[in-house]
Parts: structure tokens; C-alpha cells; sequence
């Protein structure tokens, strides 16, 4: 089976730690995986701005480069999902690079298996909150989110509960956006602004003393919000505390 | 409409974001209105628990709508015919303006100066009110919230709950200015008390009494009325004349089909099992006049349109304002549309475009009112799709439209994105951090922008990982 690791844009040029501790853990995890250059981004950005003809063009890109691919796990949430929605209507190979795509947590917890994940031996002495992107929730059911009556679960949860010494904080709101939003954090800067403020209070008030996410989109925005206001709250993706390694945002 | 009661004209293109940003210029209201709001969403998710086949049913509410949706044509003959044989009169308004013309002409050919109305977003959506007053009838709103809006002049900021805006002290001094209690006294047993005396009167008095409609159901020819306040009641067992306003998309097949839509409209709403009152009218009084306007006023154009019919599956509970995080630190007149936070910004845009453009894009698209949805609309989907129509049709400004287009581009050029990726890291190392604040606002006007790593993974792959892997290749 051939599997491709697309680093997204944000991850390439922002977060390249995390891709380094994703390609550790899947290493040692056996599983192997191609990095192939010729895609740069999906083309969620600019679609979600309602530029979706003009993101296209990065999705048919997409599209071309992974196709060769059985599986294409991607670093992020949004990412995969605007993938998976959105590919099927472009080219003739867009379904089947729309289903055989996957999100990292996904991935590990479907595929590779939370056992196999727990030989990873992973330990982090601290408390976590886990921010869970909207798109990875909701879009790619990672979890069960607060709306919807149906029997609990979260799977990014159960792979961090492999993670030795690592406990977990207890936020009021379960999975309130953190008002990031692609655009919306630029032509919506109040309201983004003051979600992502109102998340980091009830991170902070839960007692966590780091923030682990599917998404660096969300990280960046959050980690920004924190640093402008003085806070230390280290953020990391789940790959990074997998992997056990150390850097935070 | 004389100035005294005139309501704030709307601005002719809604800019969500500054009325966003007006609402935030004051933070503790903000966290004040969210944790009004929330209680509500905290409330709705208890009232759930307590149904096990709660996702059964939504999917069945939903399936029963589009099944509808798709007759809508022969539901609303039968429905017609059903209430014509009860002896209640029919009428077909295509627009606002035909609906506020029959609502006049049934009250002027009764020489009716005093009408009572319960809760109906569809009359504040044809702008009925000032309609009659200019006309010389006075209304009153019944509905508790409604009322308090409306002597305040202003427009409600929830469906359901209309001065959920309000703090109980604004509605003192409203009060003791317009009700006569007393200065400071923000009790809200004695505020209630005044209302409900103030409007005793009203109904009393009231030649005509007009409701909304949350359900008619096609098989009877009834209409079915939930309020909590029981003032659509009192108004219709009082007045001579009921008129029932609806839009078309209200209807529902039969009996049956009520019962699941009850289950979900209030636990949905407020969290509360049922509406306090559930009101089934179905035919008038003797000696009373019934008549039923049905409206179209667009709703037939949104039922045409490919990717937002199923819009019209609505049945108004406002849970989708309730557990809209953008909606919750904005506040209802931010989307200066009569149905507000995310389910009237797939609505609304459908009415005017070139008004509303902004509304769409007033979202993170979450997708929590997709989830909340008692009828499972496809919220975050159909806000996307609007975005796109959107843009397409210019109503976005040039520097926005501009820039997207430049880093769609780059974004499709790999060789092209490393480049202006190495530029820009190399630049934010280099520039002083304040020149890089600048360049980077609105981004980072509360946000620090991220340190650039010194190398990005692309580079890192190439040096430590690419030849490895190729030489394990061979």
C-alpha cells in the first residue's frame, strides 16, 4: 500500500516541527510514507473566502499529486475535509483522492490502531486541553460533539491517553470554535478575536497548562492571542506529543 | 409612519463585521449577552438527554419537511380547501406588500382601528407594523419580548426570544417612562406584572387579533399556534375577527407529522419540553371571522434555488442562534435582517444580495448549527455556497477580492509558494516586529504573528529525509 503525507502550507512554512514529529511517529510506527513535493495547499483558503474557482486550481493540484497514492494522510483537520467535500466535483480522479484521504489523528486511530499508537511509549507531564478543530469534529466525526445525542467518543482523547503521565483539563464548553475561521479571522477581527480569548480563559480556567490540536490553523490564531497578552500556554499538534517531542508555540 | 414611531431605519448594506465590532467596543455586555445565550444552548442539550431517539427524530422531521417541500404545491391546495370547508377564508399574498394590502383591507372593510398581535416573525418581516400605523390602526405586540421591543422602538434580536438583548434594568427605565413604575425598580415579577395589566387593557379593547402560524397542517385545514405567554390565546378567544399569518413553508402533511415536530420545536427553542401553550385553530368562533394569508415573499424563489431549499425546512426554534458562537458575541442586530445568526444568513441573502452579501460570511462555519438543527438544514454547507455567490456577483471589495486571487494563485504554484515563503520569513526575521504588526493588521491588532522557523519543512525533507528514502528505494 502506498501512503502520501501532505504538509499543508501553514505546517510548511509556520509549523515545520510538527510535520518532522509527524513523519517520526508514523516511522516508528512502520508505517511508510512519501512526502511528495508538487502540492503546496489544498485551496481551503481561498474557497472558504468564496474564492472557491480561484482555489481550484491548488485543489486540481492536490488532486494530480496524490492520486498515485492509496492513502493521504493530512495535517490538518480543515484540510482533509476540504478535500474530501470538495475534490469529487473537480476532476475525474477527485472521489477517489477525496475518499482515500485522512486526517493524521484519524489515521493513527482508525487505521493504524490506538495499540500499536501506545508502542510509541510517549510521555509528556502535563495537563491538556484538547482543541479539536470545528472541521475535524463535526466535519470528520473525530469525536462526538456536544450537539448531537449519540454515545460518546473522541478519538484524538484515546490516542493522547497512550501519553504517559499526560492528564487532561476539563474545559466548561466542550468544543466551542476558537473563532479562528480561515478569513474570518482578518475581515471578522472582533468577534475572532474575542473567541479565541473566551476559549483560552476556559482553557486556562480548567486548569490546563498546554493545548493540544488537530490544527495549527487554530493554534496559530490562539498562540497569537495568548503571546499578545502576556499568557504562557503552550500549544503543540497531537503528532509533536506522539512523537514526544518538546518545542511548543 | 409618523417619526414618533418609526423604527430605526436599517442601513441600506449590512457591514456585519462593524456592527459586530460596535457591539464589542463594549466587552462585559458581550460576555453577558454569550452567557444568556449559552444558559439557553445548555439548556436545550438537558432537554435532549432526556430523548433517546432524538437523532431518529430529527432525521425523521427533516425527511417530512423535504417530503412536503417537494408537494409544497399540492399540500397548500389541500390545506386551502381543508380550511375553506371549516369556514375559515384563504388568502394568497405573493409578496409583503399583498400581505400587509389583504391584512389592511380585511381590517379596514371592518372599520378595525385596534388590532392585538402575537409573535410573528413573518409580519415583522413584511414590515406590517408601520404598514397599519400609517394607516391610522394601532398595534400592539403581545408577546412580552415583542412588546418591550416595540416600545422601544427597535427590532427584535432573536425569533424566539425578541429582547434577549435587553438587560432587566433597560427594561425599567422603559418601563417607568411608558408603563409608569417606579424609577429603579428592575424586579422582573413587577415588571411582568405592569405588562400584564397594560396589556389586559389592549386585549380588552382589541377589534382584531392577529397570530403567526408555526404550523398548518394540510390534511385538517388547522393551524397550530405555540407560545409560552398564552397571548395568542387571549387575543384570539377575545377578538371578533383572527387573522393567521403564515409563510408557505409552514406547512406540514397531518396530525402525525405534528406530533414530531412538537417534540423537537421547544426542546430545540428554550429547552423546555413544550410550549406552554400548543393552540390548534381550526375553525372560528360564531359570530368570529377567520382568515389565514398565505405568503410567498420569496419563499417560493429559495425553494427553485439548487443548494438552499432545503433552507425552508426552518420551523423557527432559534437554536441555531442559540449555539452560534459568532452569533452570541455579535447580538441579533448585527445582521439588521428580521431573522438573524446563521439560519438568516443562508435566508436573507436570498431576499436582496447586494444588502446582505456580508451575512454569509458573519461565520467560522463551525458547523454547530448544522449540528443543533432540529431538521438537520445543512447551515455551515449552505454559507459557503452563499460566499461563492457572493464574490461571483461582485459584492466584495476589490482589495479583498484581489488578494485572495493573488494567494490562490501563488497557492497552486508550489515552486512559486516556496519562493515567496522563503521572502517572507526571511522578512519577518529581519523587519522591526512593529513594521511587521503593520503589514500584517487587521491580523495583528490583537494577535502576536508567529516566529518564522528557520527552515521550512520542504527544506528539511530535502536534507535530512529525500535522499535517504530514494536510496532506500533502490
Amino acid at each position: 500500500m502506498s501512503i502520501a503525507l501532505f504538509v499543508s502550507c501553514f505546517v510548511d512554512q509556520l509549523y515545520p516541527r510538527v510535520a518532522i514529529a509527524a513523519l517520526d511517529v508514523l516511522d516508528r510506527l512502520g508505517v511508510r510514507v512519501d512526502v511528495p513535493g508538487g502540492a503546496a495547499c489544498c485551496g481551503q483558503p481561498p474557497a472558504n473566502a468564496g474564492f472557491e474557482r480561484a482555489g481550484d486550481a491548488a485543489l486540481r493540484q492536490f488532486v494530480r499529486t496524490f492520486t498515485r497514492y492509496d492513502t493521504t494522510i493530512v495535517l490538518s483537520g480543515s484540510c482533509a475535509m476540504h478535500v474530501r467535500s470538495h475534490a469529487a466535483a473537480l476532476e475525474a480522479d477527485g472521489s477517489r483522492v477525496a475518499a482515500s484521504t485522512i486526517e493524521f489523528c484519524s489515521f493513527l486511530h482508525d487505521v493504524v490502531g490506538v495499540e500499536r499508537v501506545a508502542t510509541l511509549n510517549a510521555k509528556r507531564s502535563a495537563r491538556a486541553a484538547v482543541h479539536i478543530g470545528c472541521h475535524a469534529l463535526r466535519g470528520l466525526a473525530l469525536a462526538s460533539p456536544s450537539e448531537l445525542r449519540v454515545p460518546h467518543f473522541d478519538k484524538v482523547r484515546t490516542l493522547l491517553e497512550t501519553v504517559q503521565g499526560l492528564t487532561f483539563a476539563e474545559p466548561e464548553r466542550q468544543d466551542e470554535c476558537c473563532g479562528f475561521g480561515g478569513s474570518f479571522s482578518v475581515t471578522e477581527p472582533d468577534v475572532s478575536a474575542r473567541m479565541g480569548r473566551d476559549r483560552l480563559r476556559d482553557y486556562r480556567q480548567s486548569g490546563a497548562n498546554l493545548v493540544v490540536s488537530t490544527d495549527v490553523s487554530c493554534v496559530m490564531h490562539l498562540a497569537g492571542l495568548a503571546s499578545r497578552d502576556g499568557q504562557r500556554l503552550p500549544m503543540l499538534h497531537v503528532a509533536e506529543v506522539l512523537s514526544g517531542s518538546t518545542a511548543a508555540a | 409612519m409618523t417619526p414618533s414611531r418609526g423604527l430605526p431605519v436599517i442601513e441600506p448594506v449590512v457591514d456585519h463585521a462593524a456592527a459586530a465590532a460596535r457591539f464589542n467596543a463594549n466587552p462585559d455586555r458581550v460576555t453577558w449577552h454569550d452567557a444568556a445565550l449559552w444558559f439557553v444552548r445548555e439548556k436545550r442539550d438537558q432537554a435532549v438527554t432526556e430523548v433517546a431517539e432524538w437523532e431518529e427524530l430529527r432525521g425523521l422531521a427533516s425527511s417530512i419537511k423535504e417530503h412536503t417541500l417537494s408537494r409544497l404545491d399540492e399540500y397548500l391546495l389541500m390545506f386551502e380547501s381543508a380550511a375553506t370547508t371549516n369556514g375559515a377564508v384563504v388568502h394568497w399574498a405573493r409578496d409583503a406588500e399583498e400581505h400587509n394590502r389583504i391584512v389592511y383591507g380585511i381590517l379596514e372593510s371592518h372599520g378595525v382601528s385596534r388590532l392585538v398581535k402575537s409573535k410573528s416573525m413573518l409580519t415583522e418581516e413584511c414590515g406590517l407594523n408601520p404598514y397599519l400605523e400609517a394607516r391610522g390602526i394601532a398595534v400592539v405586540d403581545t408577546d412580552l419580548g415583542e412588546r418591550i421591543v416595540q416600545m422601544r422602538r427597535e427590532h427584535p434580536s432573536h425569533i424566539v426570544m425578541p429582547a434577549i438583548h435587553l438587560k432587566k434594568e433597560e427594561i425599567a427605565e422603559t418601563f417607568a417612562a411608558q408603563l409608569g413604575t417606579e424609577p429603579g425598580v428592575s424586579d422582573p415579577i413587577t415588571l411582568v406584572a405592569a405588562a400584564r395589566g397594560h396589556l389586559r387593557e389592549r386585549f380588552l379593547d382589541a377589534q382584531a387579533a392577529l397570530t403567526g402560524v408555526n404550523f398548518a397542517i394540510a390534511e385538517t385545514g388547522g393551524v397550530v399556534v405555540c407560545t409560552n405567554e398564552g397571548n395568542a390565546d387571549l387575543g384570539v378567544a377575545l377578538a371578533p375577527i383572527h387573522i393567521a399569518s403564515m409563510g408557505i413553508e409552514k406547512m406540514i402533511p397531518g396530525t402525525a407529522e405534528l406530533a414530531v415536530f412538537l417534540r423537537l420545536l421547544a426542546r430545540s427553542g428554550t429547552g423546555q419540553r413544550i410550549t406552554v401553550y400548543t393552540t390548534h385553530v381550526h375553525r372560528p368562533r360564531a359570530g368570529q371571522e377567520l382568515h389565514i394569508v398565505l405568503v410567498d415573499n420569496g419563499r417560493t424563489t429559495q425553494l427553485g434555488r439548487d443548494g438552499f431549499w432545503r433552507s425552508l425546512k426552518c420551523i423557527r426554534c432559534g437554536a441555531c442562534m442559540n449555539t452560534c458562537p459568532v452569533y452570541r458575541r455579535s447580538g441579533g442586530h448585527s445582521y439588521g435582517s428580521t431573522v438573524p445568526g446563521p439560519i438568516g444568513s443562508v435566508l436573507t441573502p436570498g431576499i436582496d444580495l447586494e444588502k446582505y452579501a456580508s451575512l454569509p460570511f458573519a461565520s467560522t462555519l463551525c458547523g454547530s448549527c448544522t449540528a443543533v438543527c432540529p431538521v438537520k438544514i445543512d447551515l455551515d454547507a449552505q454559507l459557503y455556497r452563499w460566499r461563492q455567490i457572493a464574490v461571483d456577483a461582485g459584492y466584495v471589495s476589490g482589495k479583498k477580492r484581489g488578494a485572495a486571487v493573488v494567494a490562490a494563485k501563488i497557492l497552486a504554484r508550489p515552486r512559486l509558494f516556496a519562493l515567496i515563503g522563503r521572502a517572507t520569513r526571511v522578512a519577518l526575521r529581519i523587519l522591526p516586529r512593529s513594521l511587521v504588526a503593520a503589514v500584517a493588521a487587521p491580523w495583528s491588532r490583537d494577535r502576536d504573528v508567529p516566529s518564522p522557523a528557520s527552515q521550512t519543512f520542504r527544506a528539511w525533507y530535502k536534507a535530512n529525509r529525500a535522499s535517504r528514502r530514494a536510496g532506500k528505494r533502490q
